[in-house]
């Protein structure tokens, strides 16, 4: 049965589109038909992410307002033939997203698709909740700082709310993907640790990404991480967290920091 | 134990641990909030149709406030009339 997952947070700039690129294309990778779509209207980076924004022809919009089929605005990923895209407006603003609307295109991709990724903008209004609006599972992107938490806390507050599954008295699954985690910052007690933050948000983890210079490279060059450099640290950390997605139980690894003395000498001065 | 290690050479104290508690403080306030209709505003509504049942008056000049102390709250009303009806303002301050 397909499953309609949001990958949400609150706080701009955490790593929702990268996570959802990545998760993405971890679960495709390990066999399953997949599809993001981006509800970033207005502000679309996905079809960047995922290295497809020259053809983009139709879109979410489009769609929802009966412009286009969803087959004509859907874009196979050239990498993985059970990836796919379904970009959003650049030109149109979030309250061309109708309840209706949206509806119809997630039950349409529902028939087609074991998992529907839905990228969801910063913030609270509109394009977040409608990302929100009809999912079966939610990934909240969390970064181990203050105002992250906090806004994790009030969109955890919001999935439990205004989700269509919570207004049916249902749960709605909810997991946190821990991203951009440093491990020398955790180390010196700089950062919220993992415990804290389960703790403070009392929600199960999905996974931990390290920060890393791999999330970046794999952006510049429009490939998500896990396609790019399937051996890095973050690659891995997000085929796990696709892996419990899907079930399985895979022990978590705190990512550690594997540097030589000179590499750590050199790190301080350079963190100090 | 590296990390306690590392904490005592480098005579730095870890402002992780200040960081959950401030979190842990907010968000037991703000979970409170949540769900609870939004009383400024049913108040304000209220407050509005009743005295414009008396008095003219233009909706943009109430304001309804709540301050929070840690003994007491406040609750201020503060309409503003028209001039030419009645010449005075009402302020309300429970």
């Amino acid at each position: 049965m397909a499953k309609v997952l949001v990958v949400t947070s609150g706080k701009g700039g955490v790593g929702k589109t990268t996570s959802t690129a990545a998760l993405g294309a971890a679960l495709a990778q390990l066999g399953e038909k997949v599809v993001v779509v981006d509800f970033d209207v207005g502000l679309r980076n996905l079809d960047l992410v995922m290295g497809a924004e020259r053809r983009v022809v139709f879109d979410l919009i489009n769609v929802v307002h009966g412009v286009a089929k969803l087959s004509q605005a859907l874009i196979r990923d050239k990498r993985l033939d059970n990836l796919w895209l379904l970009p959003a407006s650049q030109t149109r603003d979030k309250d061309a997203l109708t309840d209706d609307g949206v509806g119809k295109v997630i039950n349409e991709l529902r028939e087609k698709f074991d998992w529907i990724l839905c990228d969801s903008p910063a913030g609270i209004e509109r394009g977040a909740t409608m990302a929100m609006r009809f999912a079966d599972e939610a990934v909240i992107v969390t970064n181990p700082e203050v105002s992250s938490v906090r806004d994790s806390d009030r969109i955890i507050g919001m999935l439990d709310s205004k989700t269509v599954k919570a207004e049916k008295g249902e749960q709605i699954k909810k997991h946190i993907l821990i991203t951009r985690y440093d491990t020398s910052r955790a180390a010196r007690g700089e950062m919220l640790n993992i415990d804290d933050i389960l703790e403070i948000l009392a929600t199960p983890l999905l996974g931990i990404i390290p920060e890393s210079q791999d999330v970046l490279k794999a952006s510049n060059v429009g490939s998500p991480v896990t396609l790019n450099n399937a051996a890095s640290a973050p690659a891995k950390a997000y085929t796990d967290a696709a892996r419990r997605l899907m079930g399985e139980s895979i022990a978590m690894v705190v990512p550690s920091e594997r540097k030589g003395f000179m590499n750590r000498l050199l790190g301080r001065r350079a963190a100090a | 134990m590296s990390m306690n290690l590392w904490r005592l050479l480098s005579g730095r104290s870890a402002s992780a641990p200040v960081a959950r508690e401030r979190l842990q403080i907010l968000l037991a306030h703000e979970r409170g909030l949540r769900g609870q209709p939004d009383l400024l505003n049913i108040l304000r509504e209220e407050i509005l149709a009743v005295v414009s049942r008396h008095v003219d008056l233009d909706p943009e000049k109430v304001v309804v406030r709540m301050d929070r102390g840690d003994n007491v709250s406040t609750l201020e009303v503060d309409i503003e009339l028209p001039n030419g009806v009645e010449p005075r303002r009402l302020a309300v301050v429970v």
